[in-house]
């Protein structure tokens, strides 16, 4: 029989004061292993933890009990004592009789009585406990980051700067993600083109980073520290070795009514195409929906203008499987469709713009090369009204019920923009709230309304009508509490932003799972933000959670450092508290591989030893890193043969006796 | 069966909602039902068992005792990984071994540790209290709780309440042919 050491902590007067701890030493003798049992000042001292290790040499003890403050502040102590004196350190049982009994209970008796009861329930379980040895694995020392925005470029460059190899995967044909589209940044105003290019070429060029484009995540398994996942490379139909980006092949090509979605769908473009100037890689594609060649057959002078015959028409989807330590999901996020806005003539008006509609237009490289049009009839407008918080806050069923945190500001930017260009424009911004909670933020906005003397009005827009060739924008001023009419030539909707639609796709891949808003949820909200509950997966910008740029560039960073941490260790110890199939009692039925959140149980067929026969059968497997022990898979065993490792069913049911006697 | 028809009513109504717990209950009062009467001269105590998920509900109830504030002895806390893992068997064991009233609480929906464990306890635990009613196990001796870290002060109101609803009911005695408890 284990022999079996009991310690009893005064915690100072705090447990001493209500639990009479001397009764109970006494109490708990009597109980099936004990052989020690004594009290001590404080158990958590230098003092305490060598009395717990000279009574394990001296009686020669198996496991200890500890009636102290709660495991959560002191078990991993207490086992580090343990440890150090040669035991294992889960032969550690801890009795909280301090949050959960004398802080609670004022009766000396009742908190006494209490105490010995959750004492014996506590030498009940250790009397069933194993040593229990947490199983080792490897990292390999490469992670792989899943989208090309500036959260992705961040994390990989943070990473790479640190010596270890990245893989970026990023769906469309570049780098650089929503932040490549706009035109200036708030609140300081400077180019967003003209920070993020150098970014996105030094990610190019790093000789750590490999970059993906074009490409997606289709398959992954494994799990922390090595991690296999497949990307599907879509063909772009020019070979990459040979194309110098001499961009022939987009002046020649003769099909130009496809819609250019770096402008929001605002503009045309070509069969084969590079996305935008500055593009990374400098590499065109061609899309196969638009080109004549691959819908008719007849076309192909792009190849003709090739003269580094670096058009392939036969060419193929490639796939490659690699393995990572760690990922990094950085999805990012676009505008929520408006078409459930109709009030707002957004469907029918071109002169009724989503937000970054309204950046491409303001943008050089735009549509309208940066003057600022009417595109109805390329006038220029003498009064633009912008509305805030379109689909944000919204309990109507239609939009988000999340604040999307960015509009304020850009809408300020916006608003400045053509304030300072044209100061001759009315501009009127209609909004719920203001807010500017960011360095800077505030006096940005102040400047907006007092320097550049752009409107804003309290108040929500009910109806926009076309009117007369113009926009008629119907509201309330709530402030002033009377109605509005507001002749308007552009109107712009802040709308809300949503998490880009294939996060769900890898988040299920990856047992990430979304909130009710799916944006991907943190292993902690407040401590582990940058973490998903599946280990080895991190989260880095928007498809989290609304931030600006500086708030993702500081998320990357965390992620990133995340990232480090896991990749700079050549073993990943687990946590041994697993789920154990016993295989001679598995029937292969399957039930807990259904409800296990991380994947962690296959199926094996196995010989197995069944009352002396020899018998080949499908038996369950857990696999000790994936397996996170939350005991689903106990519950739902109908056969009985899963278990969990340091919360055995005998074990509880010991505690349950114990308690119950 | 000892119950009388009021205790049943009087009971039921928590039962019914029993995330809010109701503050207008009577005040320690202890109703003159069988069961409820002083034994030896001393006042029924019940025998609580209470499983607290390590990371919503265990750490609730610790916050309950470093802010100090009190729930009766009776009841005794189980620690388990997740809601999850409570075995419906823990629950049938506890009662047959005398427990006058089992409790589980978990973190919030959404809000489990593992993501999803909890959802599979709310499913569980509602085939299971409904079949112990039905072996004559009341409703009322068995509740689910969702209780996260930050509510102490909520742990120790659910606790306060669920043993007084207990005490209402009176000692368990259904399955008194075979528990140990005299
Ligand atoms: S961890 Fe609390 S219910 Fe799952």
């Amino acid at each position: 029989m284990l022999k079996i050491g009991v310690f009893v902590c005064w915690c100072g007067s705090n447990i001493a004061g209500t639990v009479d701890v001397k009764a109970v030493v006494e109490a708990v003798k009597a109980e099936p292993g004990v052989v020690f049992s004594t009290d001590y000042q404080y158990m958590c001292s230098e003092g305490g933890q060598s009395a717990i290790r000279q009574a394990i040499k001296e009686y020669e003890l198996g496991g200890v009990v500890i009636c102290a403050c709660s495991p959560r502040m002191h078990e991993t102590t207490f086992r580090k004592a343990a440890e150090a004196a040669g035991l294992n350190p889960y032969m550690v049982e801890i009795a909280n009789i301090r949050e959960h009994c004398s802080w609670i209970h004022k009766d000396k008796e009742e908190a006494t009585e209490k105490a010995v009861v959750l004492c014996r329930a506590a030498i009940a379980k250790l009397n069933l406990n194993k040593p229990l040895f947490p199983g080792e694995s490897g990292v390999v020392k490469r992670a792989l980051v899943i989208g090309g925005g500036i959260a992705g470029i961040q994390t990989a460059l943070d990473i790479a700067d640190a010596g270890y190899e990245v893989d970026i995967v990023e769906k469309s044909p570049t780098i650089g993600g929503r932040m490549a589209q706009l035109d200036k940044t708030f609140p300081t105003l400077d180019c967003a083109a003209c920070i993020l290019t150098p970014k996105m070429v030094e990610a190019a060029a790093h000789e750590k980073i490999r970059l993906f484009t074009y490409s997606e995540v289709e398959e992954v398994s494994g799990y922390v520290g090595s991690f296999r996942v497949k990307i599907r490379q879509k063909a772009r139909s020019v070979n990459r070795e040979l194309c110098n980006g001499c961009g022939e092949c987009i002046v020649k090509c003769p099909s130009k009514t496809a819609s250019n979605a770096f402008d929001e769908g605002l503009s045309k473009r070509s069969a084969i195409y590079i996305p935008f100037a500055q593009a990374v890689p400098n590499l065109p594609v061609i899309d196969r929906e638009a080109c004549l060649r691959f819908q008719t057959g007849k076309c192909g002078l792009c190849e003709i203008a090739c003269s580094a015959k670096a058009i392939d028409y036969e060419q193929e989807d490639e796939t490659i499987t690699e393995e990572y330590g760690a990922i990094v999901l950085a999805t990012g996020y676009r505008p929520m469709s408006l078409d459930r806005y109709d009030e707002f003539q957004y469907s029918q008006s071109p002169d009724v713009l989503t937000s970054l509609e309204f950046e491409r237009i303001l943008n050089a490289s735009g549509p309208t090369g940066g003057s600022l049009l009417r595109l109805s009839n390329g006038e220029k407008p003498k009064s633009i009204v912008f509305i805030q918080c379109v689909g944000s806050r919204s309990d109507d069923g239609c939009g988000k019920s999340y604040c999307s945190k960015i509009c304020c500001m850009y809408t300020a930017k916006q608003a400045m923009l053509v304030k300072d260009k044209y100061p001759d424009i009315d501009v009127t911004v209609f909004y719920i709230d203001v807010r500017t909670p960011g360095k800077n933020f505030d006096e940005f906005y102040r400047r907006a309304a007092e320097a550049y003397g752009v409107r804003y009005v309290k108040g929500m827009v009910g109806k926009v009508a076309e009117w007369k060739g113009r926009l008629q924008v119907q509201a309330v001023d709530l402030l002033e509490d009377k109605q509005l009419l507001i002749d308007a030539d552009m109107v712009v909707l802040a709308a809300a932003i949503e998490p880009d639609p294939g996060a769900r796709k890898i988040g299920a891949m990856l047992a990430v799972n979304m909130d009710q808003n799916d944006f991907f949820t943190e292993a902690h909200p407040k401590l582990r933000p940058v973490e998903s509950p599946t280990a080895g997966v991190f989260l880095s910008g928007m498809c989290q959670g609304p931030k600006d740029i500086p708030e993702t560039v500081a998320q990357a960073g965390a992620a990133a450092v995340k990232v480090l941490g896991l990749l700079s260790k050549d073993k990943l110890v687990g946590n041994p508290c697993v789920a154990i199939s016993d295989e001679t009692l598995c029937n292969g039925c399957s039930s807990c591989e259904a409800l296990c959140p991380y994947d962690a149980i296959t199926f094996e067929e196995k010989q197995v030893m069944v009352q002396g026969r020899r018998e080949t059968r499908r038996v369950a497997m857990v696999n000790e890193t994936m397996c996170q022990g939350c005991g689903a898979c106990t519950v739902a065993c109908p056969s009985g043969a899963m278990d969990l490792k340091g919360f055995t069913n005998r074990q509880i049911m010991a505690e349950v006796d114990a308690i119950c006697r | 069966m000892p119950m009388s028809t009021e205790s049943q009513v009087q009971a039921n109504a928590p039962a019914k909602a029993p995330t809010n717990a109701p503050a207008n209950a009577p005040a320690n009062t202890l109703i003159n039902t069988p069961g409820n009467e002083e034994k030896d001269g001393k006042a029924f105590r019940p025998l609580i068992v209470s499983f607290c998920c390590n990371w919503c509900s265990y750490a609730g109830a610790d916050l309950a005792g470093s802010s100090r504030l009190t729930y009766p002895a009776d009841v005794k806390i189980i620690r388990v990984p997740c809601s999850c893992r409570i075995n419906p068997l823990f629950i049938l064991r506890a009662f047959q071994r005398g427990a006058d009233g089992v409790i589980v609480n978990g973190c919030h929906p959404g809000d489990c540790h593992y993501s999803t464990g909890n959802f599979y306890t709310r499913r569980r635990m509602a085939l299971l209290f409904s079949m112990l009613d039905f072996l004559g196990i009341e409703k009322e001796r068995t509740r689910v709780e969702w209780v996260s870290a930050a509510e102490g002060a909520r742990f120790a109101s659910v606790m306060r309440e669920f043993v007084e609803q207990i005490r209402r009911l009176g000692e368990n005695k259904k399955l008194g042919d075979i528990r140990c408890k005299e």
